[in-house]
């Protein structure tokens, strides 16, 4: 177990010392949305109709971005073939790597997310929601994504792989999520498909390492 | 270092085959390397050295064959060190030895030892980009020195190391079998005292 934590502690520290490591997919975050009233127009219902899905699916690509460098740097540097080769399960490697670059990169999407939403005229008292809601989606987001990012690992530019094959893991939680965020704009129940997207959340929690454990296998052979 | 029990441990290869693509890069490969033993891998680049000790490692699989460690069921475990040092650029030396000693569940004061064992105790705030091609093999030796493990599996060990890094490895390698270790390396040059050596240009399939 040592090694896992050890992991996890490694890759926390160089994800916040190495220059920020969430900048970009935060910058590209607030981006999408902010552009979109210049798409949509500035008519506040249009916003208002817009604004779950615009941020859902700014979320859904930001949490992509990161994907490509998550197990490549440490295929191309021999640190895969260290931990591999330690007899410390490969399992718990990429738990420990998808769930530092989470908190990395994951939980500042989700803090920045309600003010993209006040920006999208969503109702302010929404925002605590929004920012719960988004916590959870890139949760499931980064451990859908990491199986893509596993099976991408040992090709060069392996991004446009890493899309088609995480994008259509992403759509339940996508669908889940946005409609989370129409409820509350709407005053409906957001309880049931927030805990649906929370259920997408732990699925990939549960299911991904091993598909990332098994890619990563291949690619190190 | 090994510990006491890993004294009677063998490591057993049968009848190894590994392909590369279509071509066969050796078949039939069968040793035996014994505690206290070292073997050299020797060969023309391309003979299969390297995918040999990947296979040996649990890191590529054979195309038939098989490996064994044979002993008392807590002296398992190997150390591989490949081609690459497995550095990180941006993390400090000491930092990367501290990261291994954590990582094998070791105390920091370990992972120190190692780095002046190695001599690069006063490199330890040297983020790894900072490095020679020299003192990342050696920041690499320091996992071997961390984490006691009964298999050396190197993989031209001496590469990119001046003439005092060679002894150093030379030195690990001698107390490391004194303790009983067993060292599998492949090797261009000088190989290490009283090793015996399979040469895998003698194994290629005569196809």
């Amino acid at each position: 177990m040592s090694g896992s934590f050890a992991v996890f502690a490694r890759e926390l520290k160089l994800a916040w010392s190495g220059g920020g490591g969430a900048a970009l997919p935060v910058g590209f975050f607030a981006a999408a949305a902010s552009m979109t009233p210049f798409a949509v127009g500035s008519d506040t219902i249009a916003l208002q109709t817009a604004g779950p899905g615009v941020i859902w699916i700014a979320l859904a690509l930001s949490s992509l971005l990161p994907m490509e460098r998550l197990f490549q740097a440490d295929l191309e540097d021999g640190t895969l073939d260290a931990y591999a080769s330690s007899g410390v399960g490969m399992e718990g490697i990429a738990l420990a790597k998808t769930l530092a670059h989470w908190i990395a990169t994951g939980i500042p999407l989700a803090l920045v997310s309600p003010i993209l939403w006040i920006m999208l005229q969503g109702a302010p008292e929404a925002s605590g929601l929004v920012a719960g809601a988004a916590l959870v989606g890139s949760l499931a987001f980064f451990f859908f994504g990491s199986i893509g990012a596993a099976l991408a690992a040992g090709m060069r530019r392996g991004g446009l792989l890493i899309a088609l094959v995480t994008l259509p893991l992403y759509v339940p939680t996508m669908i889940f999520g946005a409609a989370t965020l129409d409820a509350a704009a709407s005053g409906g129940d957001w309880l049931g498909p927030l805990m649906l997207t929370g259920s997408a959340a732990l699925f990939g929690i549960a299911t991904s390492p091993f598909g990332a454990a098994m890619a990563l296998r291949t690619a190190i052979d | 270092m090994v510990g006491a029990g890993a004294s009677s441990l063998v490591l057993e290869v049968r009848n190894l085959a590994a392909a590369r693509g279509l071509r066969l890069l050796f078949e039939g490969v069968s040793f035996e390397v014994a505690s206290g033993e070292s073997l050299e891998l020797r060969g023309p680049n391309g003979s299969g050295k390297s995918t040999l000790l990947r296979i040996l490692a649990g890191l590529t699989r054979p195309q038939a064959g098989t490996v064994k460690l044979v002993g008392p069921e807590d002296a398992n475990g190997l150390h591989y060190l490949g081609h690459l040092d497995a550095v990180k650029p941006a993390e400090t030396a000491g930092e990367q030895a501290q990261f291994w000693a954590r990582y094998f569940g070791r105390e920091p004061a370990v992972a120190k030892a190692a780095m002046k064992r190695v001599g690069l105790a006063s490199r330890g705030a040297v983020p790894g980009r900072g490095l020679s091609a020299g003192q990342k093999r050696r920041l690499a030796l320091t996992r071997l020195l961390i984490e006691p493990r009964p298999l050396w599996l190197l993989d031209e060990p001496t590469a990119a190391l001046d003439s005092e890094g060679r002894d150093l490895v030379a030195q690990l390698v001698a107390e490391h079998r004194a303790s009983g270790g067993m060292v599998i390396a492949a090797v261009h040059g000088d190989g290490f005292a009283s090793s015996r050596v399979l040469d895998l240009s003698t194994l290629k399939a005569k196809a």
